[in-house]
């Protein structure tokens, strides 16, 4: 089958079957080794399954990279009478991502399974998938297929006749980027405003509805659906030494062959864009590339001979994040994109903390101002301030995401900048410093 | 040996290089303020949950891998926290300019100026010069009802007032509405804050002039008000207060601070119920009847007549009081009648709905319309009359021998009241009625808001005001022209100060020689229980 496009580099564990629509129904899932984990899972310890997970090295892949395991093991001990909660974070609002989508489109029987075995190993009786608001389609299939998995005694009172009790509850959001922040889902869920939460507590010590929690994204869920089944030194067969297993890669931008492609962790950035993805479709040369989704730095073409792998991004002086590659050829205006996420950023900042409700608002004004051919060079040195205003200084971390675009295409592609001011019919006049005249 | 109590556990930090012990749980931003560090913040307020969002409170703490924000951050043993150190005024300078990328500036016509947070802060750590050179975002103005009035653009977004709302007055009514720069507060219906007799606080929380009082708007500029500390005299709770005056006009009444009390709340009844302070219809000079009509005289001629007068009266004393007037003024009163052979004595207080504030239910807005109603209780006056304020006066007008009327404006009474008297005294701040031109001496009171003196509360708390005003004419304190008279007619000592008065009323009633009146500072103390007392033996 050849979803939309495939690649033998590929290694596909969890994007097996994209495009059978087979895979979707409870019986073409059972027929292709479907609920097999959900079954060895729930005759395990929960501490075991903790421990696999520990073993695995799976980290989250939401974006932050945090160990699954680790999670799941800061979970307090479970009290009686004190519920505690899974909630599923299929969001997937940064954009340029589109794995989690998929996953739900192509494989719903996975999440489930994935949201039980994590229920499951942390005492929750009742799992919530939190979908973005937009995935219509995705949340039909989704809705579906917990029908069927109910129906079938995969969810609700006592499962398989384990004596064990989970519901999986499928909550729409509303379609806002706040909300796939983890404590700003879980007040969405709550039917509060979506404004991420004050941190400490963490959500595995109060988190929905007050109660311990564990916040996990589809892929990271339906991969460790993958090691109980497997084992961990399976899964550990793929990647690097800290950044284990395969990922989910969505390209979108200037590239021959767009889509989701299921490498391992560590390979080699500049062969994924030129080869698995065919680099540009005009042949013209890659400009910039933004690895992990709008929010972290971009690179430029000279700086792709590099390990797809958290490590690896971090020297770089990016980030993995979700996975979300955008690539642009030389016909790119940067300044005219970086303005474009800017003003996603404003439009979408919740507006709790000031430095981000202001700070991304000013410098999308101050941006399509130099975009207008009405900027100064004063302006970047003014840009580059308020980034550095915006960056650890509110409860999350929407403004260091507004402000790693910036920053980095100031200091990568000042020419671009410089050339927009040059436009500026104003600056000399005014005495405004301008370069080159 | 180990303290077990939590309470009294304590951790110890260093703010700015000084050492301090607090106890455990204690935020960064209070334990700094007690070695002196004001930390600038918006969305902090004590009385509410802080949600640690304005992010202007960031403090520099040794160790810790961000900036803190010393509002929702409790210090942990052995912080070392600096709260000027360069980074933390970096990025306090930072989100102050943050601020005025929308802020209109309007300080001009903002009735904020002069007592503005925002203001103070720039001032004082902003940065000199703002780099803006976008157009601002504008949103407008809005009625919120009530008497509550807002100013989109100035807001701060500090969200004081949702969270009062929500926590204190727990009655939903007002909201963020929108996202980023473009969240506004709003009410969630037409009626908005209509209703809620709680509303003004928003007004006070709020640290600019986005909530603003239609009452006080446009008044006064904030640094012309002078602020006199004071007890809101209008029911019985006795919410701290001050008097705000300008030109010796009461302008607005605020509430200040006592957890006892009134936390740092007050309802709008009470705040809004000033503007008889302000009344020009004053008597303002001693009058003695001739014949038909009243002729001013001296305060020595008004007053050696009446101690005569009272001499030789007959028939005992009784009094209509009012609630408004102090302790010492009802107290110097009833020395007087027992001196005249006292009959009794009646108070007429107006009366309402109770409403408690369900966030701090010790505060509400009482039944009883005025200050001093238990004050009167416990010198001997009963209450009569209607839930207006009116009638119970049948008594007073059947009396034929020494009546006295102390405050009360005697609006309702029949025209005859007092004829029948055979020495009828009105001691007062207003001649408006006829039953009160019916008196033989007239003499000219000052109201609470000219004096000093003490009310007694609903928890028998008794507190002290001040002078906020000057007393019109002649007008003197009740207390001293009845502390003169009781002198005049027992040959005692003159009370020369309200701690003179204060004292005397421990021979009306044994619980206030329980208090000493500098020991009731600005906080007041309760009264001591009469049982208390008898255990104490003398």
């Amino acid at each position: 089958m050849a979803y939309p496009y495939t690649h033998p580099s590929e290694v596909r564990v969890l994007s097996k079957y994209f495009g059978d629509p087979e895979a979707r129904t409870l019986k073409g899932w059972e027929a292709r080794g479907g609920y097999q984990a959900l079954r060895k899972a729930l005759g395990m310890e929960r501490a075991d399954i903790v421990a696999e997970m520990k073993a695995s090295g799976l980290r989250g892949r939401g974006g932050a990279g945090f160990p699954t395991g680790l999670k799941w093991g800061f979970m307090p001990k479970k009290e009686p009478g004190k519920p505690h909660y899974l909630v599923c974070n299929a969001d997937e609002s940064e954009p340029g991502t589109f794995k989690d989508r998929e996953l739900m489109r192509w494989t719903p029987h996975a999440l489930i399974e994935g949201c039980v075995i994590g229920a499951y190993a942390i005492h929750a009786e009742h799992a919530y998938i939190y979908v973005r608001g937009e995935f219509f389609e995705a949340s039909q299939i989704m809705a579906r297929a917990i029908e069927e998995a109910y129906a079938a005694g995969y969810l609700g009172k006592n499962i398989l006749g384990t004596g064990i009790d989970i519901d999986v509850t499928l909550h729409i959001g509303a379609g806002a980027y706040i909300c796939g922040e983890e404590t700003g889902l879980l007040n969405s869920l709550e039917g509060r405003r979506g404004e991420p939460r004050m941190k400490p507590p963490y959500p595995a010590i109060a988190g929905a509805f007050g109660k311990p929690t564990a916040v996990n994204n589809v892929e990271s869920l339906i991969a460790a659906a993958h090691i109980v089944l497997n084992g961990a030194d399976w899964y550990r067969q793929w990647g690097t030494e800290k950044s284990v297993g395969t990922k989910l890669f969505c390209v979108s931008g200037h590239v021959k062959r767009p889509g989701n492609y299921e490498v391992p962790l560590g390979f080699n950035f500049k062969e994924f864009i030129y080869d698995v993805c065919g680099g540009t479709p005009s042949g013209r040369p890659v400009k910039a590339v933004i690895p992990g989704g709008s929010s972290v730095p971009i690179l430029t073409a000279d700086e792709l001979d590099i390990g797809m792998d958290y490590e690896a991004m971090a020297a770089a002086g990016t980030m993995l994040g979700c996975g979300s590659v955008i690539v642009m050829d030389d016909t790119t205006n940067i300044v005219k994109q970086v303005r474009r996420m800017v003003d996603f950023y404003a439009h979408e900042s919740c507006g709790q903390c000031t430095p981000c409700r202001e700070g991304t608002a000013w410098a999308a004004k101050i941006l399509r101002r130099i975009e207008n051919g009405r900027g100064t060079e004063e302006d970047l040195d003014t840009l580059m301030d308020i980034s550095d205003k915006m960056s650890g200084k509110t409860i999350c971390v929407l403004s260091d995401a507004a402000a790693a675009p910036i920053t980095s295409s100031i200091q990568k592609f000042r020419d671009d900048y410089l050339a927009l001011i040059r436009r500026n019919p104003m600056a000399a006049a005014a005495g405004f410093a301008v370069a080159g005249d | 040996m180990a303290d077990q109590n939590p309470q009294t556990e304590t951790v110890t930090c260093t703010v700015d290089g000084i050492e301090i012990t607090v106890p455990k749980g204690t935020r960064i931003i209070d334990a700094a303020a007690r070695v002196g560090a004001e930390i600038p913040h918006y969305c902090y307020h004590p009385g509410l949950s802080s949600p640690a969002q304005c992010r202007l409170c960031l403090v520099e703490v040794e160790k810790a891998p961000k900036l803190v924000p010393s509002c929702s951050a409790t210090v942990a043993d052995g912080n070392v926290i600096h709260t000027q150190s360069e980074k933390a005024l970096q990025a306090r300078e930072g989100v102050l300019e943050f601020y005025l990328v929308n802020h209109p500036l309007d300080c001009p016509v903002c009735d904020q100026a002069g007592e503005c947070k925002l203001q103070d802060y720039v001032s004082a750590e902003g940065p000199a010069m703002g780099r803006t050179r976008e157009p601002k975002r504008v949103l407008g103005r809005d009625d919120f009802g009530g008497d509550v009035l807002f100013y989109a653009d100035r807001c701060v977004m500090c969200t004081r007032c949702v969270r009062f709302m929500r926590e204190v007055a727990q009655d939903e009514r007002l909201t963020v509405v929108q996202r980023g720069s473009r969240n506004v507060i709003d009410t969630f219906f037409d009626e908005g804050l209509d209703g809620n007799v709680w509303a003004d606080n928003v007004v006070d929380l709020c640290p600019v002039g986005a909530l603003v009082s239609k009452d006080f708007l446009h008044k006064a500029r904030a640094w012309d008000l002078d602020r006199h500390p004071s007890i809101c005299p209008n029911c019985t709770q006795g919410c701290n207060v001050r008097l705000e005056t300008r030109d010796n006009q009461v302008m607005r009444m605020k509430p200040r601070h006592n957890e006892d009390v009134n936390s740092h709340w007050m309802c709008d009844y009470g705040r809004l119920n000033y503007s008889w302070i302000n009344r020009g219809n004053r008597i303002e000079a001693p009058l003695v009847r001739e014949g038909d009509r009243l002729s001013p005289v001296t305060w020595s001629g008004a007053l050696t007549r009446l101690v005569d007068l009272v001499r030789g009266a007959q028939g005992g004393a009784r009094a209509v009081v009012s609630p408004f007037m102090s302790n010492e003024d009802v107290g110097a009163l009833r020395r007087v009648l027992d001196v005249a052979g006292f009959g009794g004595g009646v108070f007429r207080v107006e009366q309402g709905e109770e409403i408690v504030l369900p966030g701090f239910p010790t505060l509400a807005l009482r039944n009883d319309r005025a200050a001093n109603v238990h004050g009167a209780e416990l010198l001997g006056f009963t209450r009569a009359g209607a839930a207006d304020a009116t009638g119970g006066l049948e008594e007073a007008a059947a009396h034929t021998g020494v009546l006295f009327v102390l405050g009360d404006e005697l609006k309702d009474a029949p025209a005859d009241f007092g004829r029948n008297a055979a020495l009828f005294v009105y001691v007062g701040h207003f001649l408006t009625s006829q039953a009160a031109r019916n008196a033989h001496v007239v003499l000219p009171a000052t109201t609470f808001a000219e004096m000093e003196g003490s009310f007694t509360n609903v928890q028998r708390r008794v507190q002290r005001f001040w002078p906020a005003v000057l007393a019109p004419g002649m007008a003197r304190p009740a207390w001293q022209i009845l502390g003169v008279l009781h002198a005049g007619l027992t040959g005692g000592e003159v009370p020369a100060t309200p701690a003179d008065a204060f004292a005397a009323l421990g021979t009306v009633r044994p619980e206030f020689a329980g208090l000493d009146w500098a020991e009731l500072g600005s906080q007041g103390r309760p009264l001591p229980e009469p049982r208390a007392l008898a255990e104490a033996g003398d």
